[in-house]
């Protein structure tokens, strides 16, 4: 269990960055899959405990030389399997907008440090709406970029062709600012394009939503709670007061959204862990048996219940006999979704939802029933199944809990993104 | 089936052939650690990447895809529109990710072929594809074997490093024209520049092999695919050489043939080829059917090469280099095929034609060098070019006999090093030259005035005098009749 305030960090360190830069003055907490060089980086897993990276993230490099100081690696979700930071081996992160709530996760550190004032700003990844669902349950703006428009080298991975890193902040605007400072190409990352190179996201930060179509996917909006749903209500309102016209859209493949997204999530994640066999990572080593026996006590005692739970579904997805069944029809189903956004933008600028369907849950509430937490990631994960950008702006609240807005885009659309969420605040 | 008849009936033997090359190019496959291992430190040309840290990513060397599609355009492969990369996944200690990256359904060569000449015949080895993927590292095994072995290290510096593997037809009848196929493979990817034989490893093979009714065999040598379906074969692993595995195919097609004239069923299963001892081992008994769960490597977005064959050009292959030697430099059929045996023989020989005859140097190629360095086990990349010139040169213009510049001089150039004008001096062996004889007969004209004089007397014996000092003063190496005619000449004007 750590010692920082919520248990924000996992480790609080101070890496310092360029004298100047956009970001000079500025903290940062940066999660903890995210490399730093000679500062551990956990992954919220006991496996990761004592790795050391000797290499710096491109991210982290490019907050060095925007003048940013790192103050701590944030707490997660163990390796980024979990959406309320519950599954981390270094103890849950308590919400600073919410307490005795969870504050989402897997970033719940990241969005904690930025809601408690422990840093100004955090970088999160978002797999399947990491940065967003704690955005939201922790009332602060969380983006996910574009697949491509952030570079991943060095950040840990959990689901590759999903994943991206992207800001925390108190605001649009800063949470747009620290876009600007990680995005662009970098050729250790061969999925990172061109595209948004020099764009200028703060600066879409205007709140001028005048003329804009906001499209609204119903199958995103019937499943939310009712308190929810109203403060999601009251706020496109606002924006209509705004002059933004809002339209009904459909995307009818995203039921198969959740279904598709742990298959493919846990396929990869399979795959992408495999690599921690106790030989080089692990908790004690020196296991009797053969090679094979070995890794697998390495694998038993380094990982928690939700990484061994995931490992093996995605095991079994991919292998002979039922990946045409599995992988490969969530394959399909990624497709079609794509497919759908494509045509729902067709109509509309961007697309709002709830970020998330419920308030932040309480502590504990949801570790029992982990289908039923997979479905609560309902609208933040046909996103990353798109490879589309999407931002968690606050609402408003219900019961005095924290409501998210979540706008869409088109890919490499994030300024549209930002516009729309400015307006609301 | 009864004894007698198993004895009697005539077998055939199919082979397939699965190829492991490593590329030559001078960094990795993903990552920009240099390939030039081969003298370092083990784990000193690695990076987060090849090592498989977390969080670090792949990006593909370009020049190992361009020596990938050389070899495709050399194989007469279809070159994709795209291709792409996998995931192999499974556990070994050599593996840093402990997942393979390489290809699947998307392989970056499909559908060649290869002609090689096997005795007088010649012979087209189809290729079912050719892929690129990652080198795992290597393991030393400490205290002995690996069953034996008290702990195991994990050296990373081969993680990484561009192979390819060539995957062939079951169309070898022979180890014979395994060999055969292996000699001109390597062959070939010399020629393109992109294989260094030399390297230790540069050369996997693994092979599959099984026996049928030689009655199933047609004329043309193909067998029904049932009944390449239904024979039981062995994969034979760990050779490394194309001696090698003729060897190791000889004796597992003996150990196959024998087993089924004795009416026993040979079992599927992967034999291991132990070199030292020259027998294949059964590996593991109980060798499951490995689920290698391949599936896209998202890291890596698929490439386009749909252009790269016509940008990309590979110089002249051997077949070619052959007929045009053959035509260009007017040499025998024997003759232009071994001196385009290797590249390294043949743009040794061909840098030559600038200075030389063609025809001279060509027999000297190929009758006298080529020969003496066979006998040493030695390559032609072992001469040294400038002393063999200056050989050529001496012979040339006639200051040595071919005899003695071949027995003597040649051979001491490849035995010590030595350089042919200090040969020639030390042993004697120039001719001597006009000028040296000239004075030497007026030397011999000044030195003896009785001499002179009793021949102008007409006194016979005065020229076999004169004559015997020349000789005498040149030490031997002067041509009696030639001296003779110069000494008359001399006198009478
Ligand atoms: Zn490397």
């Amino acid at each position: 269990m750590g010692d920082s305030e919520y248990n924000a960090f996992v480790t609080e360190t101070t890496i310092e960055g360029a004298d100047d830069g956009p970001l000079a003055g500025k903290t940062v907490a940066v999660k903890d899959n995210i490399s730093t060089e000679g500062v551990r980086t956990t992954c919220g897993s006991a496996m990761l405990a004592d790795y050391v990276p000797p290499y710096d993230a491109t991210v982290v490099q490019r907050l060095k030389e925007a003048g940013a100081t790192i103050v701590g690696k944030a707490n997660m979700d163990e390796f980024g399997m979990g959406s309320t930071t519950e599954t981390s081996a270094y103890g849950p992160t308590e919400n600073p907008a919410a307490p005795g709530r969870v504050p989402g996760g897997s970033s719940g550190g990241s969005a904690a440090a930025v809601a408690g004032g422990l840093a100004d700003l955090a970088l999160g990844t978002d797999t399947g709406g990491s940065i967003r669902n704690p955005a939201a349950f922790c009332g602060v703006v969380g983006i996910k970029p574009t697949y491509g428009l952030v570079s991943r080298y060095g950040l840990v991975a959990y689901a590759n062709s999903l994943e991206q890193v992207g800001p925390l902040a108190p605001t649009v605007e800063e949470a747009a600012a620290l876009l600007d400072v990680v995005a662009g190409p970098d050729d250790h990352d061969a999925t990172t394009r061109q595209e948004g190179a020099d764009a200028d996201y703060a600066a879409a930060a205007d709140g001028d939503v005048e003329g804009m179509t906001v499209g609204v996917p119903t199958e995103l909006v019937e499943g939310a709670d009712e308190g929810v749903r109203e403060t999601f209500e009251a706020a496109l309102d606002d924006l209509r007061a705004q002059g933004v016209e809002t339209v009904e859209v459909s995307l009818p493949s995203v039921e198969t959204a959740v279904q598709a997204y742990y298959v493919i999530a846990m396929s990869e994640a399979s795959s992408n862990l495999a690599r921690y066999d106790g030989v080089r990572y692990g908790v004690s080593g020196g296991y009797e048996g053969d090679w094979n026996e070995s890794f697998a006590e390495g694998r038993e005692e380094g990982f928690g219940e939700e990484v061994k739970r995931r490992v093996l579904l995605g095991t079994y997805a991919l292998s002979a006999g039922y990946h045409d069944k599995y992988y490969a029809k969530a394959q399909d189903a990624r497709a079609w979704i794509q497919q759908d956004f494509d045509e729902a933008f067709a109509e509309a600028d961007v697309l709002a939802s709830p970020t998330m369907p419920v308030p932040p849950f309480e502590m504990g509430e949801s570790l029992d029933d982990p289908l039923q937490l997979y479905l609560s990631d309902a609208n933040t994960v046909p996103v990353n199944l798109a490879n589309l950008p999407a931002i968690s702006v606050p609402a408003g609240e219900t019961d005095g809990l924290p409501v998210g807005m979540q706008f869409v885009g088109p890919a490499f659309g994030e300024h549209a993104i930002v516009r729309a969420a400015s307006a609301l605040e | 089936m009864t004894a007698q008849t198993t004895q009697a009936r005539d077998l055939a033997v199919v082979i397939g052939l699965e190829v492991h090359v490593q590329l030559e190019t001078a960094t990795k496959l993903f990552c920009g650690c240099s390939t030039d291992t081969a003298d370092s430190e083990p784990n000193t040309h690695t990076c987060p990447t090849c090592l498989g840290l977390p969080g670090a990513l792949p990006v593909v060397n370009e020049a190992a895809v361009e020596a990938a599609v050389k070899v495709g355009k050399a194989l007469d492969a279809d070159i994709p529109e795209e291709t792409r990369f996998h995931r192999k996944n499974y556990y070994y200690p050599d593996l840093p990710k402990n997942f393979q990256v390489t290809q699947y359904d998307e392989p970056i060569c499909q559908d060649g072929s290869l002609e090689v000449a096997v005795a007088d015949e010649r012979r087209t080895i189809g290729i079912e594809r050719a892929h690129l993927e990652e080198d795992p590292g290597s393991l030393k095994h400490e205290g002995g074997a690996i069953d034996r072995a008290e702990y195991t290290m994990v050296d990373y510096n081969r993680a990484g490093m561009p192979l390819m593997e060539i995957v062939t037809d079951p169309d070898f009848r022979s180890p014979t024209e395994v060999r055969a196929f292996l000699e001109k493979l390597e062959e070939v990817l010399e020629y393109l520049g992109v294989f260094d034989a030399e390297r230790d490893g540069s050369l996997r093979i693994d092979a599959n092999l099984s026996v049928v009714d030689a009655e199933e065999v047609a004329e043309d040598g193909t067998i029904p695919t049932d009944v390449l379906a239904d024979a039981n074969r062995t994969e034979v692993k760990n050779i490394s050489s194309h001696k090698g595995a003729a060897k190791a195919l000889s004796y597992e097609e003996t150990r196959q043939k024998n087993a089924v004239r004795r009416g026993r069923a040979v079992e599927q299963e992967t034999r291991h080829w132990d070199e030292s001892r020259g027998i294949t081992v059964s590996m593991r008994s109980k060798e499951e059917e490995k689920d290698y769960r391949y599936f896209a490597e998202a890291d890596l977005p698929p490439m386009r090469v749909s252009g790269w064959k016509e940008e990309i050009a590979i110089p002249e292959l051997p077949d070619a280099r052959r007929e045009r030697f053959r035509e260009e430099y007017d040499l025998s059929a024997e003759e232009a095929s071994k001196l385009t045996s290797t590249k390294q023989v043949a743009d040794f020989y061909e840098a030559l034609t600038d200075e030389f005859d063609a025809g001279f140097a060509a027999s000297w190629v190929v009758d006298r060098l080529l020969g003496e360095l066979n006998y040493r086990d030695r390559s032609v990349g072992s001469v040294d070019r400038a002393a063999f010139v200056r050989l050529l040169e001496l012979v040339d213009s006639d200051d040595i006999t071919v005899k003695n510049a071949e027995e003597v001089v040649l051979r001491a150039m490849l035995d010590d090093g030595s350089d042919p004008d200090a040969v020639v001096e030390a042993e004697g062996l120039g001719k001597t030259s006009g000028d040296a004889v000239e004075e030497a007969v007026e030397e011999a004209i000044a030195d003896n005035p009785d001499a002179v004089e009793d021949y102008h007397d007409g006194e016979g014996g005065a020229l076999n005098f004169l004559v015997g000092q020349v000789m005498q003063s040149t030490g031997g190496s002067a041509e009696p009749g030639a001296v003779n005619e110069l000494l008359r000449e001399k006198l009478d004007s």
